[in-house]
């Protein structure tokens, strides 16, 4: 087991945003997490991603207790994240943002007086996650002026630059044409063999991307987990999809706003 | 960048190397708070331009510098610049460590705000704390060897357009072959992913208060240095050294060059120094022309002299 919470709670003053969420996922699985909004994905996210303390219960990553650590720890224990909402470096070209993470990986972050030009390393690791992700011919491109779904790629390609062990996709194809959803996901998971991630969390709205690409599905509801399956699973219990989603996958995209 | 700088950096480096030689005593003086001024804002730009925090308290540690080299004159048998540099900026580093410590917790106008009320909280200790520091008059900065040279026979100006001229040229350059080097590190590089965006930073593993801290430091030494070399011509140092005008001055500077280049500051310093001399000369209320200025450069050039000139050619920066 890479990543578990047991009997997780979290409360926001009275209003219990987790009520003994459980979650364990194996090296090498896709688990998507899905439900409504205010189901608690985001709060469950934030616990995972050691942001928040969690009121009780235990969060694990390879073993050791990550609650409330922060996100510069568990990105050096080997958990990284892409953001919902796009995050880059506006200022920093593409091959500077990926280079900023194979620094960050290799260690080389208080190297004051090297070069960083001169560092055969960092530049090929770089450019290898650049090419994964179609953003080869970009590198040297500001990424404030990148087109909107280059920036999705490049917060995510940058992620992967961290070579995690496990990796939270948090709404990855959100934000790209419902055309398009499959491609990008098919780079992603293309991309972390690449890079060699094993476990990929995975928050998304699309049913039909869910279902393609689980091994598990966690399904939240007003804070609990509703159901802990196989795609398979789910797709035969259809008052669970119901419950979940509203409607089955395969009669039109899942759509939902974002909170 | 890099290729394109190399051409008129060698012509101003010859130019600033000739200078003594060809210009009147007056105008090589006022090179030497120019180059004392470039040291500083080196380090502050390696904070503002590059980490993205602006410090209104920055002359606490100028006046860190030139307390530490008046007080080492005065109170001990120290005379070797040298010495007086390295302790002024070990100075410097042990009083920004805490100081750094507290302020990187925020951001904005709270870091800003902070770094003020630490630069005012030094110059009323320097104004107060009389028998050690002369209080409002100050204490003398007796002339300093350099290299191990007394250089006692020469006269104050000789010794100030001369070797002490080309001592604070020799330092420039080495501060900005020192800073160029740093802003081009791997350490340089995760100070600006934390310029542009702490969340995503932090989410790649770099730690956004740590690599403030490391970026304050370095700008704390460096304005130490600068703060020595500003204040050996003087040959005395008072509080108005550490007072947040000046701090202000050195933030005003900056942005007068522009921040988002690295020769930006040091053209800052320049024109700054002598737009004050030729404004002062003719007007006395030379901080209302100043205000002006800083208006117009807000609104219409907000990437300062530096962002002007490399408009027209067309060129970014690298």
């Amino acid at each position: 087991m890479i990543l578990e919470a047991r009997d997780v709670r979290q409360l926001y003053g009275d209003f219990c945003a987790l009520d003994g969420v459980s979650l364990a996922v194996e090296p090498g699985q896709v688990v998507s997490i899905i439900g409504p909004n205010g189901a608690g994905k985001s709060t469950l996210i934030n616990v995972l991603t050691g942001l928040l303390r969690p009121t009780q219960g235990a969060v694990r990553f390879k073993g050791r207790d990550i609650r409330g650590i922060g996100p510069v720890r568990l990105a050096q224990l080997g958990l990284a994240r892409s953001f919902q909402l796009v995050q880059i470096f506006p200022d920093l070209t593409v091959r500077e943002t990926l280079q900023a993470a194979v620094v960050s990986r290799l260690g080389r972050g208080r190297r004051f007086l090297a070069s960083l030009a001169t560092d055969r390393e960092v530049a090929r690791d770089a450019e290898r996650v650049a090419e994964l992700f179609g953003l080869a011919g970009h590198l040297a491109s500001r990424a404030r002026t990148l087109p909107q779904g280059d920036k999705k790629l490049l917060d995510v390609a940058s992620a992967f630059a961290l070579r995690p062990e496990a990796i939270l996709l948090d709404e990855p194809t959100s934000g790209v044409s419902t055309r398009d959803k499959t491609a990008v996901m098919e780079m992603l998971v293309r991309a972390s063999r690449g890079v060699g991630i094993e476990t990929i969390l995975l928050v998304e709205h699309d049913m039909d991307i869910v279902f393609a690409y689980s091994d598990r599905i966690v399904a939240l509801q007003q804070g609990r987990v509703l159901a802990d399956t196989t795609p398979e699973g789910l797709r035969r219990n259809e008052a669970l999809v119901a419950a979940v989603v509203g409607r089955l996958p395969g009669t039109g995209a899942f759509r939902e706003p974002a909170p | 960048m890099t290729r394109a700088a190399a051409g008129p950096l060698a012509a101003v480096l010859v130019v600033a190397v000739a200078f003594p030689h060809v210009a009147p005593a007056y105008h090589v003086t006022l090179m030497l708070p120019f180059m004392a001024y470039g040291i500083a804002l080196l380090g502050l730009n390696l904070l503002f331009g590059y980490t993205g925090l602006v410090s209104f308290g920055h002359a606490l540690f100028l006046g860190i510098g030139a307390y530490t080299g008046a007080f080492l004159t005065t109170h001990s048998k120290i005379r070797s610049l040298e010495v007086i540099l390295v302790v002024a900026m070990l100075a410097a580093a042990i009083v920004a460590a805490p100081v750094g410590a507290l302020c990187v917790r925020y951001v904005k106008i709270y870091f800003g705000m902070l770094t003020l009320a630490f630069g005012m909280l030094f110059y009323t200790f320097v104004l107060k704390f009389y028998h050690l520091t002369g209080g409002d008059e100050g204490m003398p900065f007796v002339r300093p060897t350099l290299l191990g040279l007394p250089l006692a026979s020469l006269s104050k100006t000789a010794y100030l357009i001369g070797p002490f001229y080309y001592y604070s040229l020799a330092l420039l350059v080495l501060a900005a072959v020192v800073m160029w080097r740093i802003v081009h590190s791997p350490f340089g590089l995760c100070l600006r992913t934390v310029r542009d965006n702490p969340l995503k930073a932090e989410s790649l593993g770099v730690s956004v208060p740590r690599y403030r801290w490391y970026a304050f430091l370095t700008s704390a030494v460096y304005a130490a240095a600068g703060g020595v070399l500003l204040a050996t011509p003087t040959g005395n140092v008072d509080p108005t050294l550490a007072y947040w005008t000046h701090s202000g001055n050195l933030v005003f500077m900056t942005l007068l060059g522009g921040f988002a280049s690295f020769f930006g500051p040091i053209l800052g310093a320049f024109v700054f120094i002598y737009l004050q001399d030729t404004v002062m000369s003719v007007f006395p209320y030379w901080r209302l022309v100043f205000g002006v200025i800083l208006a117009a450069l807000v609104i219409f050039a907000p990437t300062g002299l530096a962002g002007l000139i490399a408009r027209p050619a067309g060129s970014s920066r690298r």
